[in-house]
């Protein structure tokens, strides 16, 4: 499963240990919410960085004070359908500033690439092939969005003035 | 009205590429049906039992000529010669070509015009009182609010996988004509103690198999604060809406399960937060928005003698037409025209390619270019001049749109129903005609007075059975149709879902079961007193007696 990152297939540091499974010994690895609360201090101890992996019905606010010991937060699709993680995606840069990777994994299919990538997210672990071409064009086939929200490219609303206001 | 600047047509035509695209995806092969439905139906295209079918917005129900004569183009190029005018004030066309939809999007992207959003789980149309801008009782014209709706909901990432459909409807008048307590979120403007205009929020109401009323959530909510507000019940629902069910999915088991309150107060402590980050609409950019809303020029000669006395003197066809279709307007010596497309016989809703091009030359001349469609599958003219009427009653005539039966039995509202819905469990359509049929004469239907009647083809309650005057729900039960009657529903501001009176009847009595009803009504009714009064005061006992005292 190709990882697609800042429009390029990209390297995969990081590890995904079953939530049973031993924890490698050297490398970055990202744990469930419930490893990291039980593993806390085994975890911090490894002096490797740390990601979180996090259910779609888990709340942002039950590992938010955490934030900083993070530099992975993977947001689980189990469906395309599920729409929980555009919320959380948005809650984590928006609302608590998290600056980190924001990864999208499980069912994540190009055509959802723009919609996330509006909330945030700058990481994708596709599911299916041929994934970076239909990457780059499903980016960019819509360029204007009506509403703001923490993606650097701005909404219409302010785009209208900014432009009369240049006038 | 609303007109495309150049970058809501950059984005409309973006739209159709993406779609363009999606759909030689689906035809290579490269996409199965299972892929390609969710993307099909982000754009309004639904599989049903014989074709695709299109639903085409009609953003707030407001339409000009230029769109309509659009939308006869497609009825004639991609359709069968007609649409169909949908409960959410959409027109849909039953006979679409998977590989025409591209080109019959970019044909609508010509007159500003899309299918975004009019079915899958995301923020549906925005839908609004239909005489908004015209109604005497109006506080202020909601189109300017639902446009900005429609703006902020258009491809709003975080909201374009919900739990399930998101339904929101606007008004700015005292009467409720937009059935805001059946909606998932309903806008009310007001004004508060202090004579500030704002908005009223009430949320959960739905129809389908577990019909809801919605509940008020915020009595006001400052004008500039809008956005910020539906984004924290978005947000609170995204999140929390049951997503193990979809028949448990929508915002009103929600609003249920945890209780009004409890649901306004996370939605008031996720809005606290949202508010302090939220780039709200820049003041110019309503400014912006509210000049396309302006009123239209009227002549402010218009109140003195417009002839209409003599001409409802001399007419009494017209002058039917007249007290049945025709309503007060905000301005003097203006009315507004409704022109039923409930035919004697005909399907509810339908309008054929010429009819379509006959009442956009109709707006034209009469209606400062506008048109709207209703939830009750009716058009309306919202600014007709008082002295015009005559005129425009008689072109109507001539295209058989002079329909006197706004708001009376056969002014029925009815789902697509069996005939080409792959839901239906019956008919709706066959049953709305022959009531028409049983009820053809005017004289008596105007005897008969102010009522609804509903019919939708399956639970899913698309023809609105629950808040019909009198309701009908098709089921069916081992291969064979049959015909449930609720009574005393009602989508205005005292919205109220039926209550079933007893036990079903079948295809071929369901027309006499309606008669009785009216029947018992007629008996029992105190002078004046409309159907729904009479029901709330007498219960559905004498009714119930009668229907089944035969049996
Ligand atoms: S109520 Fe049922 S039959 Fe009628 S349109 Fe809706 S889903 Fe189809």
């Amino acid at each position: 499963m190709p990882l697609i990152k800042n429009g390029a297939i990209a390297e995969d540091a990081w590890q995904f240990p079953a939530d049973d499974a031993p924890l490698p010994g050297q490398g970055p690895v990202a744990i469930s919410l419930e490893r990291w609360q039980r593993e806390r201090e085994v975890l911090q101890a490894r002096r490797a960085p740390l990601g979180l992996l996090v259910k779609s019905d888990t709340q942002v606010e039950d590992f938010a004070a955490d934030l900083a010991e993070f530099e992975l937060i993977a947001l689980d699709f189990p469906t395309f359908r599920d729409g929980r993680p555009y919320s959380a995606a948005r809650l984590l840069r928006e609302r608590h500033g998290y600056t980190g990777e924001l990864r999208a994994v499980g069912d994540v299919s190009r055509d959802q690439f723009l919609f996330m990538h509006r909330c945030g997210f700058d990481a994708f672990q596709v599911s299916s092939g041929g994934a970076l071409e239909g990457w780059l064009r499903a980016v960019s086939e819509i360029s204007i969005w009506y509403q703001p929200t923490g993606d650097p490219r701005g909404a219409l609303g302010t785009l209208r003035h900014r432009r009369a206001a240049a006038e | 009205m609303y007109r495309y600047d150049e970058f809501d047509h950059a984005f409309v035509h973006q739209r159709v590429a993406q779609f363009r695209d999606q759909v030689a995806r689906r035809l290579s092969g490269e996409l199965s049906e299972d892929e390609f439905k969710p993307l099909r139906l982000m754009n309004g295209l639904y599989l049903q039992l014989h074709a695709y079918m299109l639903r085409v917005a009609i953003p707030y129900g407001t339409l000009s000529s230029r769109q309509m004569r659009c939308l006869a183009h497609i009825a004639r190029r991609y359709d069968k010669g007609y649409g169909h005018i949908t409960t959410r004030q959409n027109i849909q066309y039953n006979w679409i070509k998977l590989t025409e939809v591209p080109d019959l999007l970019a044909d609508l992207a010509e007159v500003e015009m899309h299918a975004i959003q009019t079915s899958g789980n995301c923020i549906r149309n925005v839908t609004a009182d239909h005489f908004a801008g015209a109604a005497a009782d109006e506080i202020e014209d909601p189109r300017l609010w639902c446009e900005i709706i429609r703006q902020w909901s258009t491809l709003h990432p975080e909201f374009s996988f919900l739990p399930r459909k998101f339904k929101i409807a606007v008004s700015g008048a005292a009467k409720d004509r937009a059935a805001l307590r059946v909606h998932d979120i309903g806008v009310q403007i007001c004004r508060n103690d202090a004579g500030e205009i704002g908005f009223e929020v009430m949320v959960g109401g739905g129809q389908g198999r577990t019909p809801m009323i919605a509940k008020t959530i915020r009595k006001f909510l400052p004008k500039a604060e809008l956005l910020s507000y539906l984004e924290s019940i978005l947000r609170v629902y995204n999140q929390l809406g049951r997503r193990d069910n979809m028949y448990k999915a929508r915002i009103k088991i929600l609003v249920h399960e945890m209780g009004a309150d409890a649901l306004a107060e996370m939605v008031e402590a996720e809005w606290r937060q949202v508010r302090e980050g939220f780039v709200d609409l820049p003041e110019a950019e309503v400014a912006r928005i509210e000049r396309y809303f302006a009123p239209p020029p009227f002549d402010p000669a218009a109140g003195s003698d417009s002839g209409l006395d003599t001409a409802r003197r001399a007419d009494s066809e017209f002058d039917r037409w007249l007290e049945q279709n025709v309503d007060a307007h905000r301005q003097p010596g203006y009315a507004i025209a409704t022109i039923s497309l409930k035919s004697d016989g005909g399907v509810p809703g339908d309008i054929d390619a010429a009819q379509m091009e006959a009442v956009a030359d109709l707006a034209e001349r009469f209606s400062f270019d506008e048109l709207r469609a209703t939830h009750q599958q009716n058009l309306v003219l919202p600014h007709v001049r008082k002295g015009d009427l005559y005129e425009l009653w008689q072109s109507l005539k001539a295209h058989g749109l002079a329909i006197a039966n706004r708001g009376l039995i056969s002014d029925i509202i009815a789902c697509p129903g069996m005939d080409y819905c792959s839901l239906a469990t019956a008919r709706s359509i066959p049953v709305a005609q022959a009531i028409s049929a049983r009820f053809q004469d005017l004289a008596r239907q105007k005897d008969i007075g102010d009522l609804r009647l509903n019919i939708s083809g399956c639970i899913n309650a698309c023809g609105h059975h629950h808040v019909g005057h009198i309701g009908i729900l098709g089921l069916e039960k081992k291969g064979v149709e049959n015909y449930q009657i609720t009574l005393g529903g009602r989508a205005d501001g005292e919205a109220a879902i039926g209550a079933i009176v007893g036990p079903a009847f079948s295809a071929e009595d369901i027309v006499g079961a309606v008669e009785t009803v009216v029947d018992t009504y007629l008996d029992l009714r105190e002078t004046g007193e409309p159907f729904i009064d009479a029901y709330a005061r007498l219960g559905r006992e004498p009714f119930k007696e009668r229907l089944y005292a035969a049996h």
